[in-house]
């Protein structure tokens, strides 16, 4: 799998809510070879502080070159990309990591909460593409409140496959958890599922699925230096007690790979 | 056009540490290259003075729980806890694909007692591929209550001893620069038969979250690395460079040509780019190409003429 350094220029920006923004970008080396559930690592500044590169979700990537994430401001990385405009550059490394491992004849369920959403749109497109999809496919899209899933829901639409969405204040869809639609909308025990979001809901979903028997692909977070092998600084604990890293290990697990504190 | 391997633009970029010959004073650090093949895509492996891959260890360790990694002004603390695969496996699953670089390869070593770095070289020794060693002496010494090789003249000229006597390679001490008098340890270590000395290895530090009133890193204390720590670094080599008679290599922050001529002419025969891989990989190779428009600009013979050309 090759990886490249490449400065992309920005083409549009988005503000989706007061926190959230959509950066897209023509990266082509990076986007033609990215695959879904794989992430980006982007330098904020040219300068020594903030020193390290932030790791983005792929949100979308086309064969004609264009890259996009989706990302919330949460301190100062994300600040200094916030007041990115067009034209600005970035300078990009990717595409990082082992993404989802789609299974073409089983059906499929995507489920996201809060930014865990953001790469479920590539994975959503690379479903639908050649009509791939089956008729009881779903899409989950969960949030704290309508912010968060509103302003993407035509995104994901797009594809036709059946979409749910759920916001814990009851302000956009239904009211509750992402995972509590698996529990009142149960899964046939061939889907699989593939999930992204806060650590919590990960954890749940995996407790659901062990239950269920449903296989159940994840990616998940930690922190990191270099995104790429290098460092060995983003370890999580694996189930048999050793240490796996995030960035070339993942970030899509197999859930059942990973420890989880339930 | 594209560089060739090697290519250094018709400059005369080589050095000689020792006995080990270089294309050019440009070295990757330990623990910052994985074991160079992370950057293959990345970056012309060729074009580098040498690799120096992650601290190897007799058996494999797994190192220390997360958060191992924590961003600091200029810099990052890290306590990765020396996590590696141990000379056995090194030697079998990473050893062929280094050797086909063509590219000198040091091996970083460390241990938990005199014993065991000795044991290390010796497990080296005779393998194909290699073409110096560098010894972590930044390691605690289990039998001495923990306390640092480095940072006591007897246990860092005890390991170097103990490595010169099992290794056939040139022998390079990477030297700890959480000590009163750095260069009493570096004449300590020349005393016991090291070949080169390179410095510095990371500043220890710590983090604090405010809102959860704990340390950020699960070890409560990291090592300190980037540019945050260039100047302590560029004192502690000018110190050690006039004080030992051995090649000395410049080690903390680096991340420019003009970070490496600084350390250059502060004495250092080479440089080792750290921290700046993760931030730009592209970095060491870059600076390959600036130390070469350097000696070109500045119609030098040879690189070679700036090491310790500092005036004062
Ligand atoms: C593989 C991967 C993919 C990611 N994809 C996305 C994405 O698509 N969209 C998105 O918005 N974010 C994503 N993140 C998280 C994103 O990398 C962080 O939010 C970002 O690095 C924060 O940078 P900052 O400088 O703004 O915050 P900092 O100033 O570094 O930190 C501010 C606060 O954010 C917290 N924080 C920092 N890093 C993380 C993290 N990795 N996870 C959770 N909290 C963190 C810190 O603890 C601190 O409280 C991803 C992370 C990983 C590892
Ligand atoms: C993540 C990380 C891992 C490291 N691992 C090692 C190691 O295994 N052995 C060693 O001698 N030094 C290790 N170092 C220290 C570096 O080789 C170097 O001495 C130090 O980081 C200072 O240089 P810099 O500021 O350019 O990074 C490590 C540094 C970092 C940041
Ligand atoms: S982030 Fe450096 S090894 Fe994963």
């Amino acid at each position: 799998m090759t990886q490249y350094q490449e400065k992309a220029s920005i083409t549009r920006v988005e503000r989706l809510s007061t926190q959230t923004l959509r950066l897209t970008m023509r990266s082509p080396l990076i986007a033609g070879a990215a695959r879904p559930g794989q992430f980006i690592m982007i330098r904020p500044s040219e300068r020594h502080d903030p020193l390290l590169g932030r790791p983005f979700s792929i949100h979308q990537a086309t064969g004609s070159g264009t890259l996009q994430i989706y990302f919330n401001v949460v301190g100062r990385g994300t600040a200094i990309l916030a007041s990115a405009r067009v034209d600005d550059e970035l300078d990009l490394l990717g595409p990082l990591g082992r993404g989802y491992q789609l299974v073409k004849d089983a059906p499929a369920c995507l489920i996201g909460g809060g930014l865990g959403i953001a790469p479920l749109l590539f994975l959503a497109k690379e479903r639908s593409r050649g009509g791939h999809h089956a008729a009881d496919d779903r899409i989950i899209l969960g949030g704290r409140s309508r912010a968060d899933v509103e302003p993407l829901v035509e995104d994901y639409a797009q594809f036709g496959l059946s979409l749910h969405c759920i916001t814990e204040d009851g302000t956009f869809g239904e009211k509750g958890l992402a995972t509590d639609l698996l529990i009142t909308h149960p899964l046939s025990t061939d889907t699989v599922i593939y999930g992204c979001g806060p650590q919590p809901m990960l954890a749940a979903l995996h407790g659901i699925c062990v239950k269920s028997g449903n296989p159940c692909q994840v990616s998940v977070e930690s922190v990191m230096a270099c995104g790429m092998g290098a460092c060995l600084g983003c370890t999580v604990m694996g189930h048999d007690d050793n240490y796996v890293h995030v960035c070339v290990d993942g970030p899509v697990f197999d859930a059942r790979d990973l420890q989880w504190q339930l | 056009m594209a560089a060739l391997a090697g290519d250094t633009g018709g400059a005369d970029l080589r050095v000689d540490i020792g006995s080990l010959m270089l294309a050019n004073p440009v070295l990757t650090a330990s623990g910052t290259f994985g074991y160079a093949r992370e950057f293959e895509n990345l970056i012309n492996l060729h074009r580098l003075g040498g690799i120096i891959v992650k601290g190897i260890s007799l058996h494999p360790r797994q190192g220390n729980p997360p958060p191992r990694i924590a961003e600091t002004a200029c810099g990052m603390l890290n306590a990765i806890g020396l996590q590696n695969v141990g000379v056995e496996r090194f030697v079998s699953e990473k050893i062929p694909y280094l050797r086909g670089l063509n590219v000198p390869v040091i091996v970083n070593i460390l241990g938990d007692s005199v014993e065991q770095y000795g044991q290390i070289a010796a497990n080296l020794a005779g393998v194909e591929g290699i073409s110096a060693l560098e010894v972590n002496i930044s390691c605690p010494n289990v039998a001495h209550g923990g306390v640092s090789f480095g940072a006591d003249t007897k246990m860092a000229a005890a390991v170097t001893r103990a490595v010169k006597a099992a290794a056939d390679v040139p022998v390079m001490v990477k030297l700890s620069p959480n000590v009163t008098d750095i260069a009493a340890i570096a004449v300590a270590v020349q005393e016991a038969g090291a070949d080169s000395i390179s410095l510095i290895n990371t500043l220890i530090g710590m983090a604090i979250d405010v809102d959860r009133k704990k340390p950020v890193l699960a070890n409560m204390f990291g090592g300190l690395s980037g540019p945050a720590i260039k100047p302590v670094a560029l004192r502690m080599v000018y110190q050690v460079a006039r004080a030992v008679t051995i090649p000395v290599i410049g080690i903390g922050g680096i991340s420019t040509t003009e970070d490496a001529l600084e350390f250059m002419l502060a004495g250092a025969a080479a440089v080792q780019v750290g921290t700046a891989n993760f931030v730009n990989p592209r970095g060491a190779e870059q600076i390959v190409d600036g130390l070469g428009e350097y000696v070109t600009r500045e119609k030098l013979t040879s690189i070679r003429d700036i090491i310790g050309a500092l005036e004062c």
